[in-house]
């Protein structure tokens, strides 16, 4: 069976590949959502973090022989302990100012962290390998599926999963919630939110290190591999909204099975598909698929 | 807006000062690299060509280096394979960044604040990968060995000195253009627009046009000096269209005073100095600019240009400024 003249294997095995970027694009764009829910920062450094969660995965693995599974828990908390400590000394002077400026003392940091890595370990990459039980690969019948990126897409839906539950279902959630619409009146009832906004920020980058652990086995673990999947993950901000968490997820999902498609039909379009669908949505829908008008 | 408190004649002197410099420059070259200053006059010109949207109408653009970069690789396309004149080529390069500009301005001003940065930031990375893709830009290795022709037939570009004041003579022009459009009614409704939106739309201005008309003027002008850029060092290379290149010209113009006009001059030469002097310290160059940002957001939000013009206005002996209208001196104020 072939569609539009393309075997429907290799058809099914782009759309596969691209649920896994997707993945990471949903990972990343609910991390980002939830930090501008709460913090009101465009955390450029999303990206920068991302990187930050790989390399340290890779090191722990090189100079302290710490393996992919515990570094998939040690590294989200690490950096979000860095991105907590950042918070408080960076982050918190802005608050109150125009947004904007949150874009670009996170786009300075970007600067600092991605040079500082360029220089601690060159730009070219480091390979990073899967645990042994990962090896391999399944056959679900229409494509032979590498293992490891079968549980990439299990764990990033589970994390986003866990993450929806947490601010939905759950009383600190409740807590999040009611200080992203009146932070003044929350905190007179008691709720630190200063507290919460230093938490949620390193959550936010705590799930963007989780990405890049995710993601070190796939690709090359390098300083530069973050900035460019940023921009990627902004374009799909605009397009879903920063509104809703699911709506995040959704479109993180859906944009990388598009560009999986653009893969079939026109290879040199994928790494553009993103930014021309953007393009679309705001001609067609500029306060974006999921978004609410911005005042 | 609030009127720089110092008086005319200082300006006029410290201009004169400035040009009279600039006129010896070429004749010192163990001083100081003529071409360096070159770029830095290029870059003051993007800058300056950037603050038409950031400080006069309140729009952050993270795009600029598609019109930097990309009137570069056009002017060197028009200089190198079309064989045309250096004027011609500027020309067409400066075409291409304005009709770039109104796309992206039609395109991003459908949503603002950060919303519209980010939308730039995209387009900018789709003109990236565009450019990365064409034949003619020879991706990583760049477009190299532009030629940089005659001037209208008479001046031999080749000899530094000649385009050194021709550089100087055009960015003088596009600094002039700069100081026009916000010295005009259009830039007047700019600003009107920047300070209470709501407000310009009810009195009835055509709000959406006026700003894809700024992002327009504004993609020109750098387009300009990505033009100029791409005839000095004969080379149109990927980073002019990089994310890192957009990002330079929002520090140079937050470092020079983006409340003023010609604030990011300073901020231009600042930054291109920081390039220059420190690039034999490789990687340290990024993490130095990165951290010049991050204390410039922090803490000098007013730039070099508006901390001048704060010290002068807080001084006793002079009469106090005026009350400000601008968002952003406000915000900056109360910290």
């Amino acid at each position: 069976m072939d569609i539009f003249g393309i075997p429907h294997q290799a058809f099914l095995g782009q759309i596969m590949l691209g649920v896994v970027n997707g993945a990471f694009y949903a990972v990343l764009s609910l991390g980002l959502a939830i930090i501008f829910g709460i913090v009101k920062i465009v955390n450029f450094a999303h990206g920068a973090f991302f990187m930050a969660g790989a390399f340290i995965a890779f090191l722990l693995g090189r100079h302290l022989g710490i393996g992919y599974w515990p570094s998939l828990i040690i590294v989200p908390l690490v950096v979000a302990g860095i991105g907590m400590v950042v918070e408080r000394l960076l982050l918190r002077r802005i608050y109150g100012l125009d947004p904007i400026y949150g874009l670009l003392l996170t786009f300075g940091m970007v600067l600092v962290i991605e040079g500082g890595f360029r220089i601690a370990f060159g730009s070219s990459g480091y390979p990073y390998a899967a645990p042994d039980q990962l090896r391999g690969a399944t056959n679900l019948g229409f494509m032979v599926m590498p293992n490891y990126r079968l549980v990439v897409i299990v764990s990033a839906l589970f994390v986003c999963a866990v993450t929806w539950f947490v601010i939905e279902r759950t009383s600190i959630g409740a807590k999040l919630r009611a200080a992203t619409e009146k932070a003044e009146l929350t905190q007179a009832f008691g709720v630190n939110v200063p507290l919460l906004l230093t938490l949620t920020y390193g959550a936010g980058v705590g799930l963007a290190a989780f990405a890049g652990v995710l993601a070190a086995p796939i690709q090359h673990v390098n300083p530069s591999m973050g900035s460019e999947l940023v921009i990627i993950v902004f374009a799909i901000v605009v397009i879903g909204g920063l509104g809703s968490i699911s709506g995040a997820v959704f479109t993180g999902l859906m944009l990388g099975v598009v560009e999986g498609l653009t893969k079939v039909f026109y290879a040199e379009g994928s790494t553009t598909i993103v930014f021309l669908v953007m393009a679309l949505v705001l001609l067609v829908r500029p306060a974006g698929l999921f978004g609410r008008e911005e005042s | 807006m609030t009127i720089p408190p110092i008086p005319r004649a200082v300006l006029i002197a410290l201009g004169a000062l400035a040009l009279a410099l600039l006129v010896a420059v070429p004749f010192f070259p163990t001083v100081i690299y003529p071409v360096f200053v070159m770029r830095i006059m290029c870059m003051a010109l993007f800058a300056c060509a950037f603050n038409i949207l950031l400080g006069q109408t309140g729009i952050l653009s993270f795009g600029h280096a598609a019109f930097f970069g990309g009137a570069a690789y056009i002017t060197g396309y028009g200089l190198l394979h079309l064989g045309w004149a250096p004027e011609f080529s500027i020309l067409l390069g400066v075409a291409f960044a304005t009709a770039l500009g109104a796309l992206f301005g039609a395109l991003a001003t459908r949503r603002s604040g950060i919303y519209l940065a980010m939308i730039t930031l995209a387009l900018a990375q789709l003109v990236y990968f565009v450019f990365l893709r064409l034949p003619f830009t020879h991706a990583e290795d760049g477009m190299q060995g532009v030629p940089r022709g005659t001037l209208f037939g008479l001046l031999d570009l080749r000899s530094d000195l000649n385009l050194y004041f021709v550089v100087m003579a055009i960015v003088a022009l596009g600094l002039a253009a700069v100081y026009r459009i916000v010295n005009s009614p259009f830039g007047e409704v700019l600003r009107a627009i920047r300070d209470h939106e709501p407000r310009a739309l009810s009195l009835g201005y055509p709000v959406a046009r006026y700003k894809i008309l700024a992002f327009a003027l504004s993609a020109g002008l750098s387009g300009l000096a990505g033009s100029l850029k791409v005839i000095i060092y004969q080379v149109a290379a990927l980073r002019d269209v990089h994310w890192s290149m957009s990002g330079d010209v929002i520090l140079m113009t937050l470092l020079g005073g983006m409340n003023s006009v010609f604030g990011p001059v300073i901020g231009a030469g600042i930054v291109s100095a920081l390039y220059y002097y420190f690039s034999a310290f490789g990687g340290w160059v990024t993490v130095m600019v990165g951290t010049v940002f991050i204390v410039c957001v922090l803490v000098f939000r007013r730039g070099v240009a508006g901390q001048i013009r704060h010290m002068l206005a807080a001084a006793p002996n002079r009469p106090a400024a005026s009350p400000s209208s601008s968002i952003k001196d406000n915000q900056n104020a109360s910290h």
